[in-house]
């Protein structure tokens, strides 16, 4: 009896190890396992034994059972296997094939616009808020109450745009510098005030180093104590902010604006933007005109602050090396991709103005 | 403003280089352009004789000559060209090393045809000190004394020339003493005393009336018109130092009675003018001019005058504009035997003006408009006199003052802690006295309740804060203190307003889908303008810098469409641009309005643009710049799925491939389609470009809710979803579909979302199509029964049909 099993199980394994694929391991599976299988088959000759070998062959039988059902479970999961090797031996992708980098890496921010988000930044740390104001103007605020008489020569160096003149002879103007938004600021608002004013601002200047439209910030602080010291540091404070170093040197040379007194021009050492050596002229400054305080109907007995403007364009071009301020408005996508900023290069004091 | 050192150092006493002069200069506000040397370029050419000149063995046009570079030294053998190098000449000798700058060359040790030279002898032109040269320097015979001396020194040229640009409020630094002033109050040397003048014999009355015919109200115009006539002069050559110091300062030499005049012009900052006494005919009118009146200026050009122009006329009419320029028909020649010497003022407002409208741009207006001090115009002339006595000869007469010199004694009240209020930076009492005392002021009373008053010369100088400049640009502005500007408490505060953040966040949203941010010009072609619904003649510059900039646009697109023009131009097809500003409906401040626009150009899709193995991209449609339309208004707050979207987009836009974004009827949130192809046209533009206008200022402001979140309302219970197809009339829009379906039951349909529509086949003929929609029931309580499903997609179907005449495709 045990040698017919054991020729069962030689002849089963067999077939099993002899199955090509998966359809002949389950007809071998059938065959030997199924209702009508031959090991099934022998547990039905169960019953006709005495009932003192059932046990040993039903013990043997289920042996057998088990071996056979684990060697299948073996074969088929080798022939899976090999199966799959088959399959993936046909499956193949050319990953040498370009992709799409998507639209967050082809978008751009214009490297003014990135500029502008850092002095919001910087300045917003020390509590100024940001103002705006209309690019046409009157001559009233963009020259009377900024203590530019008409017949002023400083007047007559802006090289304004106007508009035709109206019946009654007035005539607007685009605004020449942003510090309109100072008197619309001023007279709308009590001190403290502290702002900066950003903007468009427009010349009838056209060469190599001007554009009749260019960009400008303009800074005003006003209280009763903020004097020219307060206006150093914001300026030395900034410079080292924006431009990313420890330490700016800057020169302050006395000048003259209508609209300051005392005034200043403010230098910079290029070594900020590592080009040792040179200075360079970045902005105008001062203490706010007491005639600018009376015409904004402030006490200039009581109040006094500072202002400042600094061309937006320029501190981008020094800080980013950028060497023309005309492709700036050209909306050339070359120059623009080159320059611009990805839209994740979100400045913060935290994480840094630029990466 | 030009000047020399030399002539500086005629009003201030110092032993200070050039170097440091130039850096107090452009610290204490008289910005110093640059500083030209001459002893860097010239300081190597010596004086030097020719002791021996014999021709070259080798060629006819060159000479061989021994060359005495320095007493008691051997002689250099140099070759020379020069036709006029002869024994005993004295001229201008290079050693080799020297660089040439009128040749811009380096001078080498190389035989010329076979005779090693050994330097240079040297031209005026190749020293650049002429145009042109026929040969060497020839120098007079008795500077052989100073052989192996440096040329400048010699010559008088080693003067350095310093340009200052001076700022508008600084009439007095018009002139070198007025500068050689500011110097010594910033302790660069002191100044020194007006020379005194040599007593006048004034020998006889000026013969020609002076009359100043104005009115009281134009009578500022000028208000003082001092004369002296010298009778008897030679108007010969100015000497040689003050002709020297006019090159210098940019000046024409012209003879010397004119000489005078500019070069006190520029040493005292007082204009003068000299007549040709024989040639006025009559007397001498200041008054305006009359319209119709003409003159021929001493620029040699014909200027018409006119009733606001202040002219000074004889009585055949004008003869130059006062303060300005003068006239041809008096003006002083080399034969001129008798000058009249004016010395005037003329008012700023008026001098500017009248500049303005000639054109006429002259040290004269340049120092009226600014403001001469009124003091001035009796010791200018007096000065006038005593140079031309001494350069021309000839016999003074007695001045001859008509009016009176425009002085307001201004007197500022000061309290001088002032200056360390508004500067921050505390000085003596001693030092601010010393300071304001230098510079010319007058001060009484304790330093709390100080009085100063301003010298005439200073008309800028008005109050209080004016003094404190003074002060501390003398002082140093290097002394002020950095000082921290006090925080406000804690952690620094956001300080955008929500328009300015939604600004923000809008630039960076269009950006990330791919977009390219511009900024274009605020001023468009008129044509353009007009195009977009612009062009109004109140937004026209009246002074536009080009016919391409002349109009304030009315919207951001033309801007953008030329630049995807030109990015075309330039090879680029696929141009997918947004700018974020300003546009003008008027001119008021309200009808400036912030917009956010997009162009995509070509097949420049929010996925990538051109050709690709995995697929090629379509051309835009309107439906991408839809998509950015809606992307941006989702991340500003505003949900555009409760917006309407209309057909009536402006005509720029293609009329049936575009939308209107509206909450109610008036408030447009965004227009976005295709570009109308006669507006590309119009610009130049290629098809296919589909554009859009987010129009920020309308949005709804967003609503302050609280910054934690609603609690998240997911349901376990799995949603089901139904295919439904409907047809309907062509014209029925899919999102009225969406709506009808959606409305159906609020409470259960979770979504909407079209996946089909088929326009061809029989339905075309019947003018009808196919919208096929999936909706999506998301069972809130409890699974839906087979039976409830049914009911809701029942009512759908009902909805549907009641809203736009559909009916289920079977």
């Amino acid at each position: 009896m045990s040698d017919d099993l054991s020729k069962l199980e030689t002849e089963l394994l067999a077939e099993i190890a002899g199955a090509g694929d998966l359809a002949a391991l389950d007809a071998v599976r059938v065959s030997a396992l199924g209702k009508k299988g031959r090991v099934s088959e022998l547990m039905s000759k169960l019953g006709s034994l005495p009932p003192e070998e059932r046990k040993t062959f039903g013990q043997t039988v289920n042996g057998l059972k088990t071996k056979v059902a684990e060697a299948l479970d073996a074969r088929k999961s080798s022939l899976e296997t090999a199966a799959l090797d088959e399959r993936l031996k046909t499956e193949r992708a050319d990953v040498t094939l370009p992709v799409r980098l998507g639209p967050v890496a082809e978008g751009r921010i214009h490297p003014v616009s990135q500029v502008l988000d850092e002095v919001v930044e910087i300045f917003a740390d020390m509590g100024f808020s940001v103002a705006e104001g209309p690019d046409i103007e009157t001559d009233e605020m963009n020259f009377d109450k900024l203590n530019i008489p008409a017949e002023h020569p400083a007047r007559q160096d802006h090289d304004t745009f106007y508009f035709s003149p109206k019946a009654d002879g007035s005539r607007l103007l685009l605004r020449t510098h942003t510090s309109p938004v100072q008197i619309r600021t001023m007279v709308s608002k009590k001190p403290p005030i502290r702002i900066i004013a950003p903007g468009r601002v427009y010349r009838m200047d056209s060469d190599q180093t001007h554009t009749p439209m260019f960009h400008q910030v303009e800074g005003l602080v006003i209280d009763e104590t903020t004097h020219m010291g307060h206006l150093k540091w914001v300026l030395q404070e900034f410079c080292k902010a924006f431009f990313e170093v420890d330490e700016v040197k800057m020169r302050f040379r006395a000048s003259h604006f209508p609209f300051t007194e005392p005034s200043m021009e403010v230098d910079i050492g290029a070594e900020a933007i590592g080009k040792p050596g040179q200075w360079l002229e970045i902005l105008g400054c001062g203490m706010v005109h007491p005639n600018v305080l009376r015409n904004c109907g402030l006490d200039p007995e009581k109040y006094q602050g500072f202002a400042f403007g600094v061309g937006l364009d320029r501190l981008t071009m020094l800080k980013y090396g950028i060497p023309d301020l005309r492709s700036f408005f050209s909306g050339d996508l070359k120059w623009l991709s080159h320059y611009g900023f990805s839209m994740l290069d979100v400045p913060t004091l935290g994480g840094g103005l630029s990466n | 403003m030009k000047f020399t050192l030399s002539w500086l150092k005629d009003h201030l006493e110092t032993d200070k280089s050039v170097d440091e002069l130039a850096t107090t200069l452009s610290a204490i506000g008289l910005e110093v352009e640059g500083v030209e040397d001459p002893a860097k370029n010239l300081g190597p050419f010596k004086i030097a004789r020719i002791v021996e000149a014999k021709k070259h063995p080798n060629a006819d046009k060159l000479q061989v000559v021994q060359v005495e570079i320095a007493k008691g030294q051997p002689l250099m053998e140099v070759v020379c060209g020069a036709p006029n190098a002869r024994a005993g000449m004295v001229s201008v000798f290079a050693p080799l090393g020297t660089y040439i700058p009128g040749s811009k060359i380096t001078l080498e040790k190389k035989p010329v045809r076979g005779v090693v030279s050994n330097g240079m002898m040297c031209s005026a032109a190749e020293l650049e000190l002429s145009e042109e040269s026929d040969g060497i320097l020839d120098l007079p015979a008795d500077w052989a004394d100073e052989v192996g001396q440096a040329y400048i020194d010699i010559a008088g040229l080693n003067d350095p020339v310093i340009e200052v640009k001076l700022t508008p409020n600084r009439p007095d630094c018009t002139g070198v003493r007025g500068i050689a002033r500011d110097l010594a109050a910033a302790d660069m040397g002191t100044l020194k005393p007006e020379p005194k003048l040599a007593p006048l014999n004034e020998v006889f009355d000026c013969k020609i009336p002076v009359k100043l015919e104005f009115t009281p109200d134009t009578a500022n115009a000028c208000p003082v018109f001092a004369a002296r006539t010298i009778r008897n002069v030679t108007n010969g050559a100015s000497p040689d130092w003050m002709q020297n110091r006019l090159k210098a300062a940019g000046l024409r030499v012209i003879n010397a009675l004119v000489d005078v005049t500019n070069y006190i012009s520029l040493d005292r900052g007082r204009p003068l003018h000299v007549y040709d006494a024989h040639k006025i005919k009559g007397a001498l009118h200041a008054r305006l001019g009359k319209s119709g009146e003409k003159f021929l200026a001493l620029d040699g050009k014909e200027y018409t005058v006119d009733e606001t122009m202040c002219v000074i006329a004889d009585d055949t009419g004008p003869l130059g504009l006062g303060g300005v320029m003068g006239g041809e028909s008096t003006g002083c020649t080399p034969e001129t035997k008798a000058v009249l010497i004016e010395s005037a003022y003329f008012d700023p407002v008026r001098t500017a003006a009248t500049g303005r409208k000639t054109g006429l741009v002259t040290d004269a207006r340049y120092r009226f408009e600014r403001g001469v001090d009124p003091a001035s115009e009796r010791p200018g002339l007096d000065l006038a006199t005593d140079m031309i006595l001494k350069f021309c000869g000839g016999e003074p007469s007695k001045a001859k003052v008509a009016g009176k010199e425009p002085i307001e004694e201004r007197v500022i009240p000061f309290d001088f802690s002032r200056v360390e209020k508004l500067s921050g930076v505390k000085l003596s009492a001693e030092e601010i006295s010393k300071t304001l005392t230098a510079l010319g002021f007058k001060i009484s009373g304790k330093p709390e309740a100080a009085k100063v008053t301003v010298p005439t010369w200073r008309p800028d100088v008005h109050g209080p804060a004016d003094l404190v400049e003074e002060i501390v640009r003398i002082a140093g502005l290097d002394r002020i203190p950095a000082t921290p500007l006090p925080r406000v408490d804690g952690i620094a505060r956001a300080v955008l307003t929500d328009k300015q953040k939604r600004a923000r966040r809008a630039r960076r949203l269009l950006a990330a889908r791919g977009l390219v941010e511009a900024v274009t010009w605020s001023f468009i072609p008129k044509a353009e303008a007009e195009h977009f619904g612009g062009g109004a003649p109140e937004l026209d510059l009246a002074n536009p810098i080009s016919v391409e900039m002349s109009s304030m646009r009315p919207s951001l697109l033309p801007g953008l469409l030329t630049a995807v023009k030109r990015n075309r131009n330039r090879g680029t097809s696929d141009t997918a641009l947004f700018e974020l500003g300003q546009a003008y409906r008027g001119e008021k401040p309200d009808d400036q309005y912030l917009s956010a626009a997009g162009v995509r150009a070509g097949t420049s899709h929010l996925t990538g643009a051109g050709r690709h193995w995995e697929g090629n991209a379509k051309p835009v449609t309107a439906f991408d710049v839809k998509a950015d339309v809606f992307a941006a208004l989702a991340s500003l707050g505003v949900d555009p799925a409760k917006a309407q979207i209309t057909r009536d987009a402006p005509h720029w836009y293609h009329p049936g491939r575009s939308g209107a974004l509206k909450l109610g009827p008036k408030t447009v949130l965004a227009y976005f389609g295709e570009v109308h192809p006669a507006t590309l046209k119009a610009l130049d533009v290629e098809a296919p470009v589909s554009a859009f206008e987010i129009f920020l200022d309308a949005l709804p402001p967003e609503k302050k809710k609280s910054r934690a979140r609603p609690a998240l309302a997911a349901s376990d219970l799995l949603p089901i979803t139904r295919d439904l197809a409907f047809i309907v009339p062509k014209d029925v829009a899919a999102g009225d579909v969406m709506k009808a379906a959606a409305n159906s039951d609020k409470a259960l349909i979770a979504a909407v979302n079209a996946f089909d529509v088929f326009e061809g086949g029989n339905l075309a003929a019947e003018g009808k199509k196919s919208i096929a929609v999936e909706v999506t029931i998301q069972p809130a309580t409890e699974t839906l029964t087979d039976q409830a499903i049914e009911t809701i997609t029942q009512k759908i179907i009902t909805d549907v049909r009641k809203a736009t005449g559909g009916e289920l495709r079977s």
